[in-house]
């Protein structure tokens, strides 16, 4: 770990403005990310801004009859919350779905959306990946890609966001709102929030250098079913292959959005008019462009048997 | 004491401390976190200063040069030891790669240096100043690859490389019933929740070493050895281990680099392997790629049986003796089997639990139920048909004790067998297909000596020393019922001293032979106490009572504390063995059976019931017993389903090399376990009549779980771990 300042930030202006003026300077909430990267020096801010302390963890109702989720509101907090439980349901199983009981009640609504990817290559400095280090190359391609992406990704990087949590967040259409260091706010709908990886993989959202999350915004409820079911080798604390986050309304339309396939969660609207067709109908319009390795290959029949599966169950 | 002859009644055999379920004796200290590990040894020395291993970055090649000045000038930086600095050092036989590399490379993550500071974080923080430049070098990582080009080796342990009996060739090509399949196993890693770590300190020239270790002799030997330094100014302590599996059965890294560590710096060092280092750096159960061919005839007897088998190893490592179980297991007239080697550039492959015979078992249990379903017959039922109780290799030399066949049906009666469904993917409950899979467990049992120290102290009290290892086992406990019950006290009278290379040189812990031969070493110098005492008191020692803390004879009697004196009394003597390994056959048996269930749609297997029944001699502790069967079969259903440390073979090395990649069953995976000994003592094994039971635990456990898969969903996957993605494109129909 390299040496760094830190400091409490008093509040969300604060802390933006602070960023932007620190070089190199990195936001420290729950740190089950950032401080296990800062070990390896995979990460090395020179200055930590502590946003704990600011009152950032509450969940409120929102006038239009949403909820504002408050960036500190730890992971445990959110998905037993009986709102969210109530009308956000594939939030709650998204979060549940995640991590463990340890980590879920250290980790907060935005450091989720924040994390970096779990591909081993990022994590062994030893190795290249142009996320890490930028140009160095990507180890992951021709190396050991069963978790990697099968879409949307690049000749850079075809690592994955391994977050379940902005997985049911895409399928309700959440909107980031931030804090900018000149004190400006602004939202951002999480469509926008993460980036494909392209020609700079390390760049992972749209976030402006010092921009805070403050919180996330949910649209009023959508009602429907909504399932999250997450695919993985092992019954917990494992990282998705594939999950789908679902809402089925009663009439058959609908929303999916996949986890573990891509560098951000990945939705595509114009897919969702095949729901009535069924889950084939819809992976084939979703992951039409996919272009996986041989190691991940079984992600795409997975991903539409899933779906079927969720479909299945939704409508039952 | 020499054991010669088949153990008659002794005073283990009044049962009244043996056998019963106790908790374990240092159970409290370790509930509590006062049971101190290596890395926590704060009390033993002062000025502990923190070393930070550097690993290689690359899996074959050469250095060309180390910069240390970066590193040498950071804050806290007190010593940093490489190759070209630490003097001239040697290399242990167990050790095949040298344990601190340079200029040589022998495999990723092989330490090429220690850097010591004031602090963990300064030593960290140093670590990664260190600039090594590599010449990197064309390494041999692929074990398919290497088949063609695979050696016989002359194993050191394991018997030959061939075996033969009668015509194998042309009874297979004969048989009017064939199988010939070929299996794959993966690497595995042991990651045990403590990783190795040391403390050394130096005192002039005697060094001492707080580790943890298995073998607490072999540890102290290989450090002098590799140190070039006396064994007798070694001396290893090791008295509680946070789990081993085979992982600290030999001096590692750890151990050497705090001891270069502390002479360089000239004070005492800590050394932990880093959790993401331990995969490449240290031992690793190895691949393997296993050929098995079964003839039989039509009524289902087994007439030949070929088991060929390839790893891949360092240069000078061991094959993985995956075919001994084939050797022994069925009967058969015409046998084969054969071991290959390569040579291989990944880290050393060496033993894991059940070393061979878990990973063979994996693939010849998959292999009879294959046989089995080729005649339609039940899988038990072709087991207990070609059952033998005799080696099949030598027929005059019968199994001391076998009950195969009575694990099987006990089992099967207790699992609900009888409700298996043999057509497969046929069984539905909810989104699961379901399905029941059996498989024996099989693993010899191994005799060595093993030596211990007892005193009876004017207080009643007995100590038993012996640098015998509790890896988690329960050796604490087993070893103080056997003083108890020797010396006629309570276990609350016995205090137990282990793993302090000062003591007593015992078994070890390893091979499942640590219980029987421990506890048979401690009988031996029991039985010497008990001599010395009635000497002492002129009593017959043949006649001598020893219990409730009074040792009688004839109408005489004397209370312990006082025969014992102010002096105490003090025995030593060890466990040596003679013929009867070689007369018997030595095995523990059993039978494990599996349910799971199959995801319809996406594939996922999820264990929803286990059963294991084991017959292995006498149970010494059947709580500590139970508690490593049922251990055993979860490190099972890893193997099955989901561990496999995946080769990079452009760079050479093992990729998921950290516990979020290397993924080990956690709580939700594993659902109701349960096992069962079989009344069962071997009087051939030793005066204690019994034998290993942790390792058979886990041999057959991964392929009760794929048969149990196949019968689920009729996907046969021959390749572990058995994930989703091999079954998924053959998966029935869902809807």
């Amino acid at each position: 770990m390299r040496t760094f300042s830190y400091e409490r930030a008093a509040s969300p202006d604060a802390a933006a403005a602070a960023a932007g003026q620190a070089t190199n300077a990195k936001f420290i909430a729950g740190g089950t990310n950032l401080l296990d990267l800062m070990k390896l020096e995979i990460e090395t801010p020179a200055h930590l801004i502590d946003v704990n302390g600011l009152a950032l963890d509450r969940i409120d109702a929102t006038a239009d009859g949403g909820l504002r989720i408050g960036a500190l509101v730890r992971n445990t907090d959110l998905a037993a919350d009986g709102r969210v439980r109530r009308d956000y349901a594939v939030l709650s199983r998204a979060l549940l779905a995640g991590a463990s009981g340890q980590l879920r009640n250290k980790a907060t609504t935005a450091g989720n959306l924040l994390q970096r990817t779990r591909c081993p290559y990022f994590y062994d400095t030893n190795l290249p990946c142009n996320k890490r280090k930028p140009g160095s190359g990507c180890a992951a391609i021709g190396g050991f890609s069963r978790q990697h992406a099968v879409i949307g990704a690049s000749e850079a990087c075809i690592a994955t966001h391994p977050s379940d949590m902005a997985v049911a967040m895409r399928a309700l259409d959440a909107v980031i709102e931030t804090v900018r260091p000149d004190g400006a706010t602004r939202t951002i709908p999480i469509a926008e929030l993460h980036r494909l990886p392209g020609d700079h993989p390390e760049v992972e959202t749209t976030l402006a250098p010092g921009e805070l999350i403050t919180a996330v915004v949910l649209p009023k409820p959508v009602g429907g079913a909504q399932a999250y079911r997450k695919v993985r080798d092992r019954a917990s604390y494992a990282f998705a292959l594939v999950s789908v986050a679902a809402i089925v309304q009663p009439d058959g339309s609908g929303r999916v959005a996949l986890g573990g396939v891509a560098h951000k969660p990945w939705r595509v609207e114009a897919a969702e008019a095949e729901l009535p067709r069924g889950a084939k109908a819809v992976t084939a319009r979703l992951l039409a462009d996919a272009r996986p390795t041989r190691d991940n290959a079984f992600k795409l029949p997975l991903a539409e048997r899933t779906l079927s599966a969720v479909l299945r169950e939704a409508r039952a | 004491m020499r054991f010669e002859h088949p153990a008659t009644f002794n005073p283990i055999d009044q049962l009244k401390v043996v056998g019963r379920p106790t908790s374990r004796i240092e159970g409290p200290l370790k509930t509590t976190g006062t049971a101190p590990y290596a890395y926590e040894r704060h009390d033993v020395v002062t000025e502990q200063a923190y070393g930070y291993v550097v690993g290689s970055a690359i899996g074959k090649g050469r250095i060309n040069a180390i910069d240390l000045a970066a590193a040498k000038a950071a804050p806290g930086v007190l010593a940093i030891v490489t190759a070209g600095n630490a003097g001239k050092l040697d290399k242990a036989e167990r050790n095949p790669a040298p344990l601190l590399g340079g200029p040589e490379i022998a495999h990723y993550h092989q330490a090429v240096a220690v850097v010591v500071a004031e602090t963990f974080e300064q030593a960290r923080a140093a670590a990664q100043l260190v600039r090594v430049d590599y010449a990197p070098g064309d390494g041999r990582f692929d074990l398919a690859a290497s088949r063609d080009k695979a050696f016989t080796p002359d194993p050191k342990i394991g018997g030959p490389a061939d075996t033969a009996v009668g015509d194998f060739a042309a009874t297979f090509a004969a048989a009017p019933v064939q199988l010939d399949a070929t299996y794959t196993t993966p690497d595995q890693g042991h990651a045990m929740i403590e990783p190795h770590a040391s403390i050394a300190a130096w005192e002039g020239d005697g060094l001492t070493v707080w580790t943890s270790n298995q073998m607490i002799a072999w540890g102290a030997t290989d450090l002098a050895k590799t140190l070039g330094i006396p064994k007798e100014n070694v001396r290893l302590i090791s008295p509680y281990i946070g789990g081993g599996f085979g992982g600290k059965l030999f001096l590692r890294a750890d151990v050497l680099l705090a001891a270069l560590g502390a002479r360089a710096a000239a004070r005492p060092v800590k050394v932990a392997l880093q959790r993401p280092l331990m995969f490449n750096n240290t031992t690793h159960r190895p691949a393997t790629i296993q050929r098995i061919r079964i003839g039989a005839d039509r009524d289902g007897k087994i007439s030949a049986i070929g088991h060929e088998s390839w790893s891949g190893n360092v240069k000078d490592g061991e094959p993985e003796v995956t075919v001994n179980q084939t050797r022994l297991l069925y009967a058969g007239a015409n046998r084969m089997t054969a071991m290959r080697l390569s040579e291989l550039d990944l880290a050393e492959g060496n033993a894991m639990r059940a070393p061979g015979e878990a990973s063979g078992m994996m693939a010849l249990e998959i292999a009879i139920d294959e046989l089995a379903e080729k005649f339609g017959m039940d899988p038990i039922e072709l087991r207990i048909k070609n059952d033998t109780q005799v080696d099949p290799e030598h027929p005059e030399r019968p199994f001391s004790k076998r009950q195969l066949v009575e694990c099987l049906r006990e089992g099967a009666t207790r699992f609900g067998w009888s409700r298996r469904n043999p057509q497969t993917g046929k069984v539905r409950d909810g989104r699961f297909l379901v399905g029941f899979g059996v498989a024996a467990a099989f693993r010899n049992n191994l005799l060595t000596k093993s030596a211990a120290r007892v005193r009876l102290d004017r207080d009643g009290r007995v100590t038993v020393e012996t640098d015998m290892t509790d890896i988690g086992t329960g050796s604490y406990t087993i070893i103080g019922q056997t003083a108890a019950e020797m010396m006629g006290v309570p276990l609350d009278k016995v205090v137990v001293r282990l793993g302090d290379s000062d003591f007593p040189v015992s078994c070890g812990s390893g091979g499942q032979w640590g219980g029987n031969n421990s506890t048979a070493g401690v009988y031996a110098a029991c039985v010497k106490l008990r001599e010395a005492i009635a000497q002492k008191l002129g009593f017959n020692s043949a006649e001598a009572v020893f219990a409730d803390d009074v040792v009688r004879s004839g109408n005489r009697s004397v209370a312990l504390a006082q025969a014992a004196g102010n002096d105490g009394i003090t025995a030593e003597d060890a466990i040596e063995y003679g013929d009867l390994a070689k007369t018997y056959q030595q095995s523990t048996f059993g039978a494990h059976f599996v349910e799971v269930g199959v995801d319809a749609d996406t594939a996922e297997v999820r264990v929803r019931r286990m059963l294991a029944v084991c017959a292995a001699g006498r149970i010494l502790n059947p709580t500590a017993a139970r508690s490593q069967v049922i251990g055993a079969m979860t490190m099972g259903v890893g193997a099955a389903l989901m561990e496999d440390l995946v080769v990079d073979k452009r760079h050479g090395f093992f990729v998921n090399h950290d516990l979020a990649g290397y993924e080990v069953p956690v709580h939700a995976d594993i659902p109701h376990q349960d096992m069962f000994f079989l009344d069962e003592t071997d009087p051939m094994s030793s005066p204690m009549k019994a034998k290993g039971v942790a390792e058979l635990g886990i041999c057959g456990v991964a392929a009760a779980v794929a048969n149990a898969v196949y019968n689920a969903t009729g996907v046969r996957v021959r390749d572990y771990p058995i994930t989703l993605d091999k079954l998924l494109d053959r998966m029935p129909d869902a809807a």
